[in-house]
């Protein structure tokens, strides 16, 4: 097996020239997506894309620092009332996007400070109290349209020469290509390296001279950018806002894709956020599926109110949630990580 | 109009209180702070509606089988996936009891369907007992203020004068202890998961004649009763229950005085405020943690 030498080879972005190569055929193939498939199939791509910016900013706070989050859907609607405002105000995309990111994660470091003396299910409380919090807040301010809602105006994407929704998919690709960069290189730097001692054991972290106030408040600010940003993106994918849009269950998703994928993993929140949205929308077509759906809508009239049957989605991604804890706690990337480790030391 | 408030927030705070209790029993015994409480006492109270409703019986009986049913329905959740967990850690059990919430989410939204339902008790909520010209008693509310007296009587006997009390203490402080004194320390902990459960099953068959019967019924209930139980701190059983009433009586207040529409978040800003102050709740003497 080859091992690291250098520092450098453990800071590299790719592991070795293969994955490099495979990173490139992906990134090619989602590049040459639009030209090969049906625009419906875009919507989808985007909806995964912003899932992927959110969990990788969870993931960051929750599987590299340690700490709980269950208001995270705050963030998003932060991020997303805020672009609203600004688009409509005229402010070009490009500043309305990085001011959107940064207003959330000064909020995000303002919540963060409670955090620096709690811990546990008491931060939980605190964050879920935010999110609802947040969504209230919102409900009730005229400058966001109240409970009424408010549209959002397109952005101006013309100059490309493509259709609006194959170049908004372009602008989501992009964020979403630039974020992973952007967390993977946090993870490896000295910040990185900081969450993850606080996470394993933060008096020990704080021992060796890590500023722990400092870099939780810098966790929380992080993530809440990464959520901001992905805040941004929601409010051009769905055109109009309403504050029923941000619920304590997109905070929970959240929370279940993050763990699905993989906790304190790059690749895991990118693979969690892809599943998690291909599960959510499969899952409401479960009854059309060919062998399991009949029996499914069998069990269902027999047994079951035959209205309620699309509540089985909860019920899977229930089961799923709790599998992937009993059985592998590290998510789907344990999952590769085993797989790959079998293969390599094959006979063994 | 004082006298009413205070007997609106106490009806509110012995609900929270009892679900605060809920919660705590679990955290005292597993350090789980269990989010899928709310969807249990929801399930049991479908499971009331259901031999009321559906196959005609009596109150007593309906009741008995749905407190039997939340027992049971709180020992398996800690048999099939609890105890099943492997390298826990809070994170984990915190996602397993989100999953069994959105299990039984579903299943209640599909055995039910989403639609609301209404839910009647031999004591009634427009029932008026006793009507004077500052403030009105429902049945209903001295209902519920009586029957959340009873559980927190009958928890702290049980806990307090009973052997099967003292294991759950036991194995409360020190697992390891507990065990080598022969406590089947695996069994007592469903057993607190199926009291626990019993204790939300009663605040859900209080909260459904006021809020309609439906699977998010127990949703905001349930954050009010966690919150409820971060306030008076995780560790305390007293604590629980002034928390609950606290938090009650500001809320109340609070919706009277000053605003209604913000009355469902002032909790948590007291909540951030206490915390803020004393990170692990009011009723906690001081806070250990191993290195």
């Amino acid at each position: 097996m080859k091992l690291k030498k250098e520092y450098f080879e453990d800071v590299k972005f790719f592991r070795n020239r293969a994955s490099a190569f495979w990173a490139m055929v992906l990134i090619l193939t989602l590049v040459s997506f639009p030209f090969l498939f049906k625009t419906y199939y875009l919507s989808i791509l985007n909806l995964m894309a912003l899932n992927v910016i959110v969990a990788l900013g969870l993931n960051i706070l929750v599987g590299n620092t340690g700490q709980i989050s269950l208001g995270h859907a705050g963030f998003v609607a932060i991020g997303a009332y805020t672009t609203a405002f600004l688009l409509q105000v005229g402010i070009p995309f490009v500043f309305t996007l990085i001011l959107a990111g940064l207003i959330t994660a000064l909020v995000g470091a303002f919540l963060g400070i409670p955090s620096l003396r709690l811990e546990g299910p008491y931060l939980a409380i605190v964050t879920l109290g935010f999110g609802l919090a947040v969504m209230v807040i919102i409900g009730r301010m005229d400058v966001f349209g109240g409970r009424m809602g408010m549209s959002i105006p397109r952005i101006k994407l013309g100059w490309t020469g493509l259709k609006y929704d194959e170049a908004l998919y372009y602008v989501f690709l992009l964020i979403t290509i630039f974020m992973i960069f952007f967390a993977q290189n946090i993870l490896k730097s000295r910040i990185g390296r900081a969450f993850s001692a606080i996470r394993d054991s933060d008096i020990a972290a704080s021992v060796i001279g890590i500023n722990l106030s400092y870099y939780k408040t810098l966790s929380f600010a992080i993530s809440a950018f990464f959520a901001g940003i992905a805040g941004c993106l929601w409010a051009l994918y769905l055109q109009f806002l309403t504050p029923g849009a941000f619920t304590l269950m997109m905070s929970v998703l959240s929370l279940a894709t993050v763990v699905l994928g993989g906790l304190g993993s790059v690749t895991g929140s990118v693979l969690g956020a892809v599943v998690m949205t291909f599960l959510n929308l499969q899952l409401d077509k479960i009854v059309d599926l060919p062998v399991i759906g009949d029996l499914i809508s069998g069990f269902s009239n027999a047994f079951m109110n035959p209205s309620g049957i699309a509540n089985i989605k909860w019920v899977l991604t229930g089961l799923i949630l709790i599998a992937v804890i009993l059985f592998e706690p590290l998510g789907i990337n344990g999952l590769w990580i085993r797989v790959k480790r079998y293969w390599r030391l094959w006979p063994f | 109009m004082i006298t009413q408030l205070l007997i609106n927030s106490l009806v509110a705070g012995s609900i929270y209180a009892l679900i605060a209790l809920a919660m705590n029993l679990i955290y005292k015994a597993s350090e789980i702070p269990n989010f899928a409480q709310g969807e249990m006492s929801m399930f049991s109270t479908y499971i009331t509606f259901l031999l009321l409703t559906t196959f005609g019986y009596p109150f007593s009986i309906a009741l008995t089988g749905t407190l039997l049913f939340a027992f049971l329905l709180g020992f398996i959740f800690e048999f099939l996936f609890i105890r099943r967990a492997k390298e826990p850690n809070l994170l984990g059990f915190i996602i397993i009891t989100l999953g069994f919430q959105l299990v039984l989410f579903g299943l209640a939204g599909w055995k039910f369907g989403s639609d609301q339902r209404t839910f009647s008790l031999p004591f009634s909520e427009t029932e008026i007992l006793i009507r004077t010209e500052s403030f009105v008693l429902t049945e209903h509310n001295l209902a519920s203020i009586i029957i959340a007296i009873f559980v927190m009587a009958g928890l702290y006997i049980l806990l307090n004068h009973t052997k099967l009390g003292l294991a759950m203490r036991a194995s409360q402080q020190n697992v390891k202890a507990a065990k080598f004194n022969g406590i089947p320390t695996d069994r007592i902990l469903g057993i607190s998961f199926g009291i626990s459960s019993v204790v939300g099953a009663i605040a859900g068959i209080l909260v459904a004649p006021v809020a309609t019967l439906d699977p998010t019924m127990m949703w905001d209930p349930l954050i009010k009763g966690f919150a409820a139980a971060v306030l008076g701190s995780l560790e305390s059983l007293p604590g629980a229950v002034i928390g609950g009433l606290l938090l009650g009586l500001v809320e109340n207040l609070f919706g009277y005085y000053v605003s209604l529409e913000f009355k469902s978040i002032v909790a948590f800003g007291i909540i951030m405020l206490v915390l803020f102050v004393r990170p692990s709740g009011l009723f906690q003497k001081h806070y250990i943690r191993k290195v």
